[in-house]
């Protein structure tokens, strides 16, 4: 196939596994979403299958609840025709105890080429790269990094933007729970965007300025001027602690409505990494606006997904 | 008698070279004829010093024997050099009586050091009652402490800093305030965030080393601040030692060598209680051990198994063992030139025995002949097939260290040595 041929050319990604942007060179990030950009077209044809990955194992292995972002990995694979299986924490042996090392032992003892992890705990899929043989790409790890995400997201704002250097973005919410938002933050400077962040101050953990972002002290001198204004799930599953009194005043002081987005560039898009709570974060005027890109983004999903499991196909 | 050494002795203003000599299981005084049929050890180069003494070490026996045992765990000691070590009560059952003490106690008779038992200061540590404070004394106890937990009612902890006392029973308190330290797995700050976990805030520590203060404060009272790991801690020990308040406390060769950032990569072997702190919190702990505000090095050697260790950092328990690399790690300080080599024999050993009430701290004639003698010159790689614990858990392994314990005794008897 012709964008096989393209793709052998041209740079030497030598990754085996995603594990997180942190991992990601410039050069990496830019190539996954070139390969990105040609993989995209697929999804658009007629017969949505391409024999790239045919006869290759991959497991979704989901210890988090999960719709979107393991259909969209599941998709990804089949439309490559690799031969995928879903495992889920409720159906798996960890209900009976098993440690996640054997889990993970016993599933490379059958032999999977790739498999696509989601955990609750930060730095489990880079346990895993430990103990077995497969490539292991990350799809979420506690509050640590949820590297498919950050690369859609960069991909959505330089199809629409044509770059990403020197373009402001602003990522506000909860920051301190969000891997979506740490993926973010590291890919979005490493490729030469201005980060800034806001939300309730005790959801801004330590240490945000010496990963490159700004920590604004307001909604409006966070926003002034984005050219991208994207805005986080309030995860009341991932709170331990009274982080904000209510949802409403949430709303009132932190979600993106029309008035306060008037204050970004005229040309700013507007996105989220779903699911959104409509009116808690974002408006529903906002998320179904003409500036909202959030669609693009699920789209752009699987186009990345694909790339990630070609690119790391090569190297497991 | 031990040849050739450098007798550093600071509680008796001694640092030379010479001999030292044991006769009948006690230091001989200078100038004793040594007895014919005396057996000469030649430690040139080394240093002869009072044997060291480990006030916080978990020796997990009675009831966590797969992870160390008395046997084990002293045997870890003297290769470290240690001649004593006070082990914690947080075993299976809690050391609240003196059933249990009594155990410990039986059991290190066949141990290759002293074990002086640390009694619970509530019933099963569980911070509603205070334990049996004068049987656990009788039994052999030299201190009570909860440790693994602090004492959160401080209308018990006021009581058991009164009652303690009354039994001449040292308090060593872990100061941890656990509303703010629920959940979390490091130390709060950058690292913590590039992680992804939830971090731990040193305010955690400093709030509840106040209330420990200001108890010892109100009620005059003895308290011993185990572990200390931040600048405000430290912060707060110095004025309140200032004021006059009868405090004393302790560090970890770890708090004062690594900081979070040793926890990259998930390294449960870099994860306790508390945990590693910033480099600021690591130089203000070290500006404690040398201005005297931190009076004594001990190790919180805290062995745990494949099983704690191998899993998700989240889930793995809390802990390092540290019997074997506190000498190294301290001599570390000594090359520096950030505290001298008197200053580490008062951090090993005279301040713990004075803090514990126990004897050793001194080679002064006529005393029980326990000595450690090391080498602080010798190179080594610590490897995993050195280690004499039972466990593993260390994050320096694979790390090449200078300096360590050549030959340790106690009561004149040789528990451990190694060829030269």
């Amino acid at each position: 196939m012709t964008f096989r041929h393209s793709m052998t050319t041209g740079y030497n990604f030598t990754q085996k596994h995603i594990l997180g942007i942190h991992h990601l060179s410039v050069d990496d990030i830019d190539f996954i979403l070139k390969t990105a950009d040609s993989f995209k077209e697929i999804s658009t044809r007629a017969i949505k299958k391409v024999p790239t990955m045919r006869g290759l194992t991959v497991i979704n292995l989901f210890f988090e609840p999960s719709t979107r972002t393991r259909l969209s990995f599941e998709i990804a694979a089949k439309r490559m025709s690799a031969d995928t299986y879903n495992i889920s924490a409720t159906t798996s042996s960890a209900v009976k105890g098993e440690t996640l090392i054997d889990t993970a032992r016993n599933i490379s003892a059958m032999k999977p080429d790739i498999i696509i992890m989601r955990h609750s705990f930060a730095g489990a899929p880079e346990m895993l790269t430990r103990y077995i043989d497969a490539s292991v790409i990350n799809a979420g790890d506690g509050s640590h990094e949820h590297p498919s995400q950050g690369l859609l997201d960069m991909m959505t704002v330089r199809e629409h933007k044509g770059r990403l250097e020197g373009l402001k973005v602003t990522i506000v919410g909860d920051i301190l729970h969000s891997r979506v938002a740490r993926s973010d933050l590291l890919g979005f400077t490493r490729m030469g965007a201005r980060v800034f962040v806001y939300g309730p101050a005790t959801m801004i953990p330590p240490g945000l300025e010496e990963l490159g972002a700004t920590v604004c002290s307001s909604l409006e001198e966070a926003v002034a001027d984005a050219d991208v204004v994207m805005t986080l799930r309030i995860q009341k599953e991932r709170q331990k602690d009274p982080l904000f009194p209510s949802l409403r005043e949430y709303a009132q002081k932190y979600g993106i409505n029309r008035r306060i987005l008037d204050r970004a560039r005229p040309d700013a898009i507007v996105m989220h990494p779903g699911p959104i709570n409509r009116g808690v974060e974002l408006m529903p005027d906002v998320a179904d606006g003409p500036r909202s890109v959030i669609l693009d983004q699920v789209t752009n999903g699987v186009a990345v997904r694909m790339a990630l499991l070609y690119l790391v196909m090569g190297n497991t | 008698m031990l040849q050739n050494g450098r007798i550093i002795d600071p509680d008796n203003g001694v640092d030379r070279q010479g001999d030292l000599l044991i006769v009948g299981g006690r230091i001989a005084a200078v100038g004793t004829p040594p007895p014919e049929d005396v057996q000469t050890v030649d430690v040139g180069g080394c240093w002869v010093v009072p044997g060291l003494i480990d006030m916080h070490v978990h020796l997990r026996e009675p009831g966590e024997e797969y992870k160390e045992d008395i046997e084990t765990g002293t045997r870890a000691a003297a290769a470290g050099g240690f001649t004593a070590v006070a082990c914690m009560p947080n075993t299976r059952p809690v050391n609240d009586c003196l059933a249990v003490t009594a155990l410990i106690l039986e059991r290190a008779t066949r141990g290759s050091a002293r074990v002086y038992p640390v009694g619970a200061i509530s019933r099963g540590s569980k911070g509603e009652s205070l334990a049996d404070f004068g049987e656990m004394k009788e039994a052999g106890a030299v201190a009570v402490s909860d440790d693994g937990m602090p004492v959160v009612d401080s209308q018990l902890m006021r009581r058991a800093l009164e009652y303690a006392a009354d039994h001449r029973l040292t308090v060593i308190s872990h100061s941890e305030e656990l509303s703010l330290s629920r959940h979390g797995v490091m130390n709060e700050g950058p690292v913590s965030t590039r992680l992804g976990l939830k971090g731990v805030p040193a305010a955690a520590e400093a709030i509840m080393v106040y209330r420990d203060i200001a108890l010892a404060e109100y009620t005059g009272r003895p308290v011993h601040i185990a572990h200390v790991s931040t600048a405000m801690a430290t912060d707060l020990i110095r004025a309140a030692k200032a004021r006059g308040v009868q405090v004393t406390a302790e560090t970890t060769p770890h708090y004062f060598t690594l900081t979070d950032e040793a926890v990259q990569g998930y390294n449960t072997n870099a994860k306790m209680n508390p945990p590693l702190r910033s480099e600021a919190d690591r130089r203000a702990v070290l500006q404690g051990l040398v201005d005297g505000t931190l009076d004594a090095v001990a190790t919180d050697h805290a062995p745990h198994s494949t099983l704690e260790k191998d899993v998700e950092f989240d889930l793995a328990a809390n802990g390092v063992i540290g019997l074997e690399t506190a000498v190294p790690l301290t001599l570390e300080l000594v090359r520096q030139g950030v505290i001298d080599e008197q200053q580490f024999v008062r951090l090993l050993s005279v301040n713990p025995a004075r803090i514990l009430n126990v004897p050793g701290g001194s080679l002064s004639a006529g005393r029980p002949a326990d000595v450690s003698v090391i080498d602080p010159a010798e190179h080594f790689v610590y490897t995993a097939d050195s280690v004499m614990s039972k466990s593993r858990n260390t994050p320096f392994l694979g790390r090449s260290m200078q300096g360590r314990a050549v030959m340790t005794l106690v009561d004149g008897r040789v528990k451990f040595s190694r060829p030269r």
